[in-house]
């Protein structure tokens, strides 16, 4: 099992959701955050003063799958969330010990 | 419109107030003036109008301006201040701005009137009842130390907030009343250049004294800690239009209501009002639009405040060519002042009292005596009064209110400074006064 962290843009949530499902990945979970990367800030004039906006606001996607699937579900996020631009995000993959749902008690990959 | 010498409609109508109250004889007793139906109804709805500047209109206008942590202490500034400017207003500050001063009438009102002694209710001022007078000149007093409030948000005491306004509004605001409305010594015939200041609706008595004292708060209270980069924006422009939507609507009660009577001079200042802040509102608009690219809520909104402060003592003299005018210059030079207070100038008015408010009012006050004439459509000088010693006396008036309130503002400033203290310590400021002064959050979120 593979455990993919993806921060992407806000705008993208949609479309890589959709492209994640139809692969068959059966849940996920995000968060709306914010950080900095090589996009840095930005700058906000409210009544002729500049603001200076340190940290840009980003979706932060965790999903775990199965390895089967984890090459094609990483190129799936890849693929959706690129504008081709500076801020687009990153993904971070890794690997996934154990899994458990809580209801039933079931491991490993019956769990995701 | 009748035309009057060139005095604050207000004066006339304390005038003859007292007219009507003091002199005894028969035969003036019939010329008395009667309660007037029609304009009684008029200031009671302006009086609420007013009130509705204030409550909540300035309080979200100015509430949205700031973080989120510090919301809710600028509410409870702006319900406090309204609160205490009440309560004092009854107690003498009312009987100090327009009572009878007797020997010192020309630079103070008396204590005559204090808990409005012998006046009840069939009592008139002019031809409404001195109580409604009362009531609508408190919410004038309301607003004005309200409008200072936005110099100093997100980093001052709370009880500096209560004692700075509480004197203030007997030291800067009564005398600075007295004088152009209640009959003294810039109103009139009392005045040096003969022809007393014109100011309709306040834009020396409040807008040049609050936002002169604002700019004094805030070089006095310094600037809020990571000013100017690494301050946040404005947590809710859309609560700030809620409030300056309000204040617009109210204006018209401030200026409209200021004829003291439900007549043409009403009807004028509610159009000059209403065309002075769209066109503010539109000059904020192109500005931004063609500096930055993107026109912004927050700015339209500003250049409307700006059309307004700037109208106001100008709003019973002039015509609507007069109206554009004013909103025009009003709101190119507010925004220029604006910009670079912060950018050049590195002071943290924080809410742009001074650049708006202060700025506006000595625009409109000095305009007045240029746009009032025939010939740009206003309601005329007074008469033989040349436009010349008008504008000498709308500068003189400028000059002495700017003066006065920036002097005493410093005293009662650095009073408080050396005995209780102006500014919360950084760690309550860091943590936002709603939760270290108030106990409370804004959002739970």
């Amino acid at each position: 099992m593979k455990f993919i962290l993806a921060v992407i843009k806000p705008s993208k949530l949609d479309e890589v959701r959709e492209a994640l499902t139809s692969l068959g990945v059966e849940g996920m979970t995000v968060s709306e955050v914010k950080g900095f990367g090589r996009q840095k800030g930005h700058r906000e004039i409210y009544r002729g003063a500049e603001y200076t906006i340190s940290f840009v606001p980003k979706i932060k996607l965790e999903i775990v799958v199965n390895d089967d699937i984890a090459e094609s579900a990483i190129r799936a996020v890849q693929e959706t969330a690129n504008a081709g631009q500076i801020g687009d995000g990153k993904i971070f993959v890794m690997e996934v010990s154990q899994a458990i749902r809580i209801r039933t008690g079931e491991t490993g990959s019956e769990a995701l | 419109m009748t035309k009057f010498p060139a005095i604050g409609i207000k004066t006339r109508a304390l005038a003859l107030a007292f007219a009507g109250m003091t002199i005894c004889s028969p035969a003036l007793a019939q010329g008395a003036a009667k309660l007037d139906g029609a304009n009684t109804t008029w200031i009671l709805t302006s009086t609420v109008l007013v009130l509705f500047m204030t409550l909540p209109g300035l309080a979200l206008f100015y509430g949205g301006l700031v973080r989120s942590k510090n919301f809710l202490s600028v509410l409870m500034h702006c319900f406090a201040v309204a609160c205490l400017m009440s309560v004092m207003w009854l107690a003498f500050v009312y009987s100090l701005a327009f009572g009878d001063g007797g020997a010192a009438n020309g630079w103070i009102g008396g204590f005559g009137k204090s808990f409005l002694a012998g006046i009840g209710a069939e009592t008139l001022s002019g031809d409404i009842p001195e109580t409604v007078f009362f009531m609508f000149q408190m919410t004038f007093a309301i607003i004005t130390p309200a409008l200072m409030l936005g110099a100093f948000v997100e980093r001052i005491k709370f009880s500096a907030v209560l004692v700075f306004c509480a004197v203030w509004i007997v030291v800067v605001y009564a005398p600075v009343a007295h004088w152009i409305w209640g009959g003294g010594w810039l109103s009139g015939a009392n005045c040096l250049t003969g022809s007393g200041v014109m100011d309709f609706a306040g834009g020396l008595v409040v807008h040049v004294t609050a936002g002169v004292s604002a700019l004094v708060a805030a070089l006095m209270i310094k600037p809020r800690t990571g000013f100017p980069s690494d301050v946040s924006p404005p947590h809710s422009p859309g609560l700030t239009m809620i409030g300056a939507s309000m204040l617009w609507v109210g204006w018209f009660g401030f200026n409209a209501g200021s004829a003291l009577a439900a007549n043409g001079s009403a009807g004028m200042a509610m159009l000059v009002t209403h065309i002075s802040a769209a066109t503010g509102a539109l000059v904020w608009m192109v500005i931004e639009w063609k500096k930055y690219g993107k026109p912004s809520l927050i700015g339209m909104v500003t250049g409307m405040v700006a059309g307004l402060a700037s109208i106001t003592p100008a709003s019973g003299f002039v015509g609507p060519i007069g109206a554009v005018i004013i909103g025009l210059v009003g709101g190119y030079v507010c925004y220029w002042v604006t910009s670079s207070m912060k950018l050049k100038w590195r002071i943290d008015d924080s809410l742009d009292v001074f650049a708006v408010h202060g700025v506006g009012g000595m625009i409109g006050i000095i305009l007045t005596a240029v746009l009032a004439t025939g010939q740009f459509g206003g309601m005329g000088l007074g008469d033989g009064v040349s436009v010349w010693t008008q504008l000498w006396t709308q500068i003189a008036g400028v000059l002495v209110t700017v003066i006065w309130a920036a002097v005493i503002s410093y005293i009662i400033l650095k009073v408080i400074e050396t005995t209780m203290g102006l500014r919360v310590s950084i760690e309550d400021e860091t943590e936002g006064l709603d939760i270290t002064a108030h106990g409370e959050r804004g959002y739970h979120m």
